[in-house]
């Protein structure tokens, strides 16, 4: 069997089984189109939060990003897991009880203001639609490589099976959907990952073989850690050594907080919390959804030192201080095959710029290669073309691994892409359903029109999603940082606060998120460009307006200013009514959480 | 009514307690070990490196998940406690 045919194989089961459970769990109210009727068990909600959680970044770039940065880029690691224990600590309890369906809702009812309900809104629907577009270019690129059809129709037939089981199933649907989605994900991440731990390390786990020493081709202990050997191999080639911190500490420490805090305040995974039936499965649930999301991030840092190391040894077969791979090699030796296979995507390239025959992989900006260079005439490095995406997709062939995994990595980073832009789109959804027509417009519709309206406003989410994923804007590249940015400075701290306290007013919390919003925001367009328009920045994050602080580690300063702008304006301001204060009361106490169901 | 509402306070601030000791503990191997008293640590070698990458790249990760498994049977036994639980 061809690997095409095995690809396809893989692609279409995984397809068949999310549509044979979208049947299956159709919604019938909007208690299951929101919340899936608060039946789901806290293990498998934990399990759909991480699918829906984990996306096409996590899947495909993350390890990427990691190898070709090293210890830096720690940051991506340490950010989306810590901002499980603020949400579990936090956040999830409290909404759970609280019992309503939109994270819009518990802002609009605590601050008693419709202006916060909606300020709250458009950075949901803001971040989430930014997030989306993402999701379906990750759908697209993978269809294309794996299945040779044009990125276009791939992106077709993805939103169509998005669309089947996330319009008629809602947020059951796609809870179980996201459940096998996550076991095709997490096995087309680790069985590869094995593999080459084992080839490399002899160590079948590969967060311990990542510490562990190297083995030669027979299997016997080289006495080497890995990490040293990389450390090593790097190092010659004039790139900066893996292990070692480089950038500023204090930009580190506030990435890291921004991306903990962005996490915790994505209305996506928030969302994800309702649907458990208690308030204690709440907190059991964050646990649960870390434990799945934990497998795939300890893996993830192996991956990525692995295959860098993987990668250097291919180029310089006969070590650093011999000679470089043959192009007369690379066309021809089957272990090399997979360079040709991504050439042709145009993620990867390669020029023999001096004419010796020989592909020299370095780092052409460092001093003492240039001297090397000189000295054996080389005429920079010839690896012209290397994107980090494709590490994790291209792995499995640069470990020479078999088909069948090749295959199931293609259909792990589809499900990866698919869940996610599921979640979103629910979010979008009942953003408009729910926050906009039912809370503002209409509010006297019946239950049978919201849930019309909640399918209605999820295909058409759908439909501006697949639009925006096959025209991406130029700006699509940054919007990361901004939906973090914006739940980070704006979402996050106005829960935090609707929580903890119980004397922040209406004019407190819109003032603060307000502000929040606004000088994140001010600070992303500062240095990115002002809405993205490329040459009107002012600064860019190689030399920040404020010492180190990059724009993609501003959020925290963000939520700062979002706290403070709360407290001072708080103090100014008329005092919280008492049934709020004792709204909040009740948040605070498990008991009695059933029965806010019955709300509405 | 008001023994009751002393009763919930002194629920509040017990739970407030444990967040606060968690969240110090979340800071220190995350913000401490992995990335501020790194180069204090940096004499503790783990294969091939110092603890304070294994920390930045597996250690916390590991923490957090110990932590927030803490915090839900320590908040669902106090919930017990001060009689707030669901039945």
């Amino acid at each position: 069997m061809d690997q095409f045919t095995l690809n396809l194989l893989f692609v279409g089961a995984s397809f068949a089984l999310y549509i044979g459970i979208a049947i299956w769990a159709r919604a019938g109210s909007t208690s299951e189109f929101y919340a899936a009727g608060r039946g789901v068990h806290p293990v498998t909600n934990g399990m759909a939060t991480a699918a829906d959680w984990m996306s096409a970044a996590s899947f495909i770039s993350m390890a990427g990003l990691i190898a070709f940065t090293g210890y830096d880029n720690s940051s991506f690691l340490m950010g989306w897991t810590g901002g499980y224990v603020l949400l579990a600590l936090l956040l999830a309890p409290y909404l759970r009880k609280f019992g309503k369906f939109t994270v819009s809702e518990f802002i609009g009812d605590r601050f008693y203001s419709p202006t916060a309900r909606m300020v709250a809104v458009i950075c949901l629907l803001v971040a989430s639609i930014t997030y989306v577009i993402g999701q379906m270019q990750g759908v697209g690129i993978a269809f294309g490589r794996f299945l040779e059809i044009d990125t276009t129709w791939g992106l077709l037939i993805g939103s169509c099976v998005v669309f089947a089981y996330a319009v008629f199933g809602g947020m059951k649907g796609v809870t179980y959907t996201q459940v096998a989605q996550y076991c095709v994900l997490i096995m087309a991440y680790t069985i590869p990952a094995v593999f080459i731990s084992l080839q490399l390390t002899g160590n079948p786990i590969p967060a311990l073989g990542l510490f562990g020493n190297t083995v030669d081709a027979n299997g016997v202990d080289t006495g080497m850690a890995l990490l040293t050997k990389l450390d090593q191999i790097v190092t010659d080639l004039g790139f900066a050594e893996y292990t070692a911190a480089h950038g500023s500490t204090l930009n580190m420490v506030l990435f890291t907080l921004s991306l903990m805090i962005g996490t915790a305040g994505l209305p996506h995974v928030i969302m994800r919390f309702f649907t458990v039936p208690k308030v204690s499965d709440a907190r059991w649930s964050a646990g649960w959804t870390l434990v799945f999301i934990a497998l795939l991030y300890l893996t993830a840092p192996a991956v990525g030192a692995m295959a860098r190391l993987n990668i250097s040894e291919l180029m310089w077969p006969n070590g650093t201080t011999g000679e470089a791979v043959s192009v007369e090699q690379i066309d021809n030796d089957p272990e090399y095959a997979w360079m040709a296979t991504w050439q042709k995507t145009g993620l990867l390239g390669w020029e023999d710029k001096n004419g010796d025959g020989k592909i020299q992989y370095y780092n052409d900006q460092n001093a003492e290669l240039q001297e090397r260079a000189a000295a054996n005439g080389w005429e920079g490095n010839e690896l012209t073309n290397f994107n980090r995406d494709i590490l994790v997709l291209a792995n499995p062939e640069i470990a020479s691994l078999p088909g069948w995994v090749i295959g199931l990595v293609a259909a792990g980073g589809l499900a990866a892409a698919l869940s996610t832009a599921a979640g979103l789109l629910l979010a979008i959804s009942s953003a408009v359903s729910h926050d906009l027509l039912k809370g503002q417009l209409t509010p006297n519709m019946s239950e049978k029109s919201e849930l019309m309206a909640a399918r209605i406003s999820m295909a058409a989410a759908i439909v501006v999603a697949v639009l925006l994923g096959l025209n991406p804007p130029g700006f699509a590249a940054q919007t990361v940082a901004l939906a973090f940015g914006l739940a980070a400075a704006s979402i996050f701290p106005a829960l935090m606060m609707g929580i903890f306290s119980t004397r922040i007013n209406n004019t407190g919390a819109v003032a603060g998120m307000l502000a929040g919003l606004v000088v994140t925001l001010v600070y992303i367009f500062l240095h990115k460009g002002w809405f993205f328009i490329p040459d009107t920045n002012s600064f860019t994050d190689a030399d920040p307006l404020l010492g180190p602080i990059k724009s993609t580690s501003f959020g925290a300063i963000g939520a700062a200013v979002n706290f403070g702008v709360a407290y001072l304006v708080t103090g100014m301001t008329k005092e919280t009514p008492q049934e709020i204060k004792d709204l909040v009361q009740s948040v605070r106490i498990p008991r009695g959480a059933g029965g806010a169901i019955e709300d509405h | 009514m008001s023994q009751n509402n002393a009763e919930n306070n002194a629920y509040w601030s017990a739970n407030v307690r444990l967040i606060l000791i968690s969240l110090a503990i979340w800071a220190i191997v995350s913000f401490g070990f992995g990335i501020i008293l790194r180069p204090l640590l940096s004499g503790i070698s783990v294969g091939g490196t110092d603890i304070g990458f294994w920390f930045a790249q597996q250690g916390s990760i590991i923490v957090f998940l110990a932590l927030i498994f803490f915090y839900a049977w320590r908040m669902n036994k106090l919930d017990k406690q001060y009689g707030v639980d669901e039945e």
